[in-house]
């Protein structure tokens, strides 16, 4: 029976030589992730159902990115909880302030998901290490208590959408236009309870960091995962990050897919997403002039080296915006000393933005960049859901870094090319 | 199990920030979280639902982050099952695995109507309008997950 890259996975997981869509199965875990949100609600539920023991303490990350620096006295007594569980627990993967970064720029760097793996996470942007050729999927924190005590989960095994792609990207066009073109295509469930399977020669010539964005997004259409295949560039990521040894699987030729999309890279525009919903895109052909006063350049869509590279490129040498805030928010304390020596700091800050700690911050509207009503921003995050930043009457638009370092430059929302 | 119950009614794509926004996830308190739950999209739903309501909405229910506080907040507010055309799959895992009722169901209701639902039939009857529809129950797997009362539970027991 043919499967496709996703099916192989869960089936090596769960003990059998092939699964089919629609069977449900018992799955072995190789990592279960929380964060400060989540964990709180998951060790409660853990405590309830008289769990002693976590099944391998080496194969947990509590990563409290969301209110850390703590916000407030509610998020301070939430992180303490998991501070506390972690500790009793023995749990290695523990990352607090100091250690911390948005968890899904973290795991992958430390190593701790690589090709092959299985990995949950209550969290639901965990998809994201797809980009590994792991199987990545968010779930809630029942599940993960489950997973913490048990190392298993349940799954239905996913039938899938394979997109393959074409060419290469040219010009501004990134790994986040690419990703908001699909989702503007097929819609916000256009891929529900599916996977997403990239594939083609046009893989080879993505990074890695704009294989991460594309599948952290992959929940943005309603997926249950997205993967890319394994190739030379993942090799060399996960023996640069890991010790763990990777495993590769790949999708058979007659795989069964439910739809086929030929993706032409060479003809993505730089695309934004209008309020409310991530599906509604626009290319620079029809967005009109939009006044902003917010910039956001950080998370786990876009909050990697090359993101600030790009950024740094824009805003070198110039100001933004009097009118525009722009945050610059690196995802891992190491991306933050990696843009530091690059010298890309210094020059955000000459040109008017302000450099924060990793932290999750204003992507979900907690702290470090609210919007009041009737404000608008330009965010590299990934959801622009009503009152997703603040306000309910505020509104996110979602972009690459260049199109908001552009943005913040005009204090409308810009496309770089027609920077001077 | 038979429900009965008014219908409340929202759109399609009803997202876990609108169910509840992040700005009150620094709690798990379920009383704490129901007493926001929906603020950004209806503010009279707090005020407005009775025990024992129920939820009808289009496509797509949940959508967004992963949350459970989303399907918690619900089930304290009073809501007795959530009926949509179609959940996001994670809001689909974290009601099961938290014990609220839903159902896939993709009928005409309207707001105010009282509504009878019989789980283990798969029927759904619309006493305002006199019209029996019918959805599929839940597989064994789910059932045994729900009989059980809940994930963890199951899985003790299934060891
Ligand atoms: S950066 Fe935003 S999307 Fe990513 S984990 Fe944090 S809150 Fe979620």
């Amino acid at each position: 029976m043919a499967m496709t890259m996703t099916q192989k996975i869960l089936a090596a997981h769960s003990g059998k030589d092939t699964v089919k869509k629609g069977e449900l199965i018992m799955a072995q875990l190789d990592l279960v992730l929380g964060n400060d949100v989540t964990s709180p609600v998951a060790i409660k539920e853990f405590n309830k159902a008289g769990c002693n023991c976590v099944f391998d303490c080496n194969k947990i990350a509590l990563v409290m990115d969301h209110f850390t620096p703590n916000k407030d006295i509610k998020s301070a007594e939430q992180v303490k909880t998991v501070r506390e569980f972690a500790d009793e627990k023995g749990i290695t993967n523990f990352f607090d302030v100091g250690e911390m970064g948005v968890e899904h720029s973290l795991l992958p760097e430390k190593g701790l998901v690589v090709s092959g793996d299985l990995v949950i996470g209550a969290d639901s942007h965990t998809c994201t290490y797809g980009a590994l050729g792991a199987f990545s999927t968010g779930v809630g924190s029942t599940d993960m208590a489950a997973g913490m005590s048990y190392g298993r989960a349940w799954f239905k095994v996913p039938p899938a959408i394979k997109f393959n792609l074409i060419n290469k990207l040219t010009g501004w066009a990134s790994g986040k236009d690419v990703i908001l073109h699909i989702i503007g295509k097929i819609g916000v469930d256009g891929a529900l309870y599916k996977s997403m399977e990239f594939a083609g020669e046009g893989v080879s010539s993505l990074s890695m960091d704009e294989r991460f964005t594309i599948c952290n997004m992959a929940i943005e259409a309603g997926a249950k995962n997205g993967i890319f295949p394994v190739d030379e560039k993942t090799l060399e990521y996960v023996r640069e990050h890991s010790n763990k040894q990777p495993r590769i699987f790949e999708a058979d030729g007659d795989a069964e897919y439910d739809e086929v999309f030929d993706i032409d890279l060479s003809k993505i525009k730089p695309t934004v997403a209008f309020p409310h919903l991530p599906s509604n895109t626009r290319t620079f052909d029809d967005i009109g002039e939009v006044k902003i006063n917010q910039v956001v350049i950080g998370s786990c869509t876009n909050g990697r080296f090359s993101d600030f590279e790009i950024a740094a490129k824009i805003l070198r040498g110039k100001k933004v915006d009097k009118r525009v805030r722009t945050l610059i928010i690196p995802s891992t304390q190491k991306i933050y000393l990696d843009i530091l020596d690059a010298g890309f700091i210094k020059d955000f800050i000459n040109a008017g933005c302000i450099v924060s700690t990793p932290t999750c911050g204003p992507c979900l509207g907690g702290h470090m960049g609210i919007l009041a009503k009737d404000e608008r921003c330009v965010s590299t995050t990934n959801r622009n859901f009503i009152g997703r930043m603040g306000h309910p009457e505020s509104e996110v638009y979602l972009a690459s870094p260049a199109v908001a370092a552009a943005s913040a430059l005009t204090g409308r929302i810009l496309q770089p090319s027609e920077l001077i | 199990m038979k429900i009965t119950g008014k219908a409340i009614k929202y759109g399609d794509n009803v997202d876990t920030d609108v169910i509840i926004p992040a700005r009150y996830l620094t709690t798990s308190n379920e009383k704490e979280l129901a007493a926001h739950c929906m603020e950004d999209l209806d503010k009279t739903f707090v005020s407005r639902v009775k025990e024992g309501d129920i939820m009808v909405a289009g496509a797509n229910f949940g959508c967004g982050s992963s949350r459970e506080h989303a399907p918690i907040a619900i089930k304290a507010s009073g809501i007795a099952c959530v009926i949509a055309k179609s959940f996001a799959r994670i809001f689909y895992r974290n009601a099961i695995n938290t014990g609220l009722a839903i159902i896939e169901y993709d009928g005409d209701i309207s707001e105010g109507d009282i509504l009878e639902v019989d789980y283990e039939k798969g029927e759904l009857n619309n006493l305002t309008r006199g019209n029996v529809g019918v959805f599929p129950p839940f597989p064994p797997f789910l059932q045994n997950i729900i009989n059980k009362g809940g994930l963890l539970k199951s899985l003790r027991e299934d060891k």
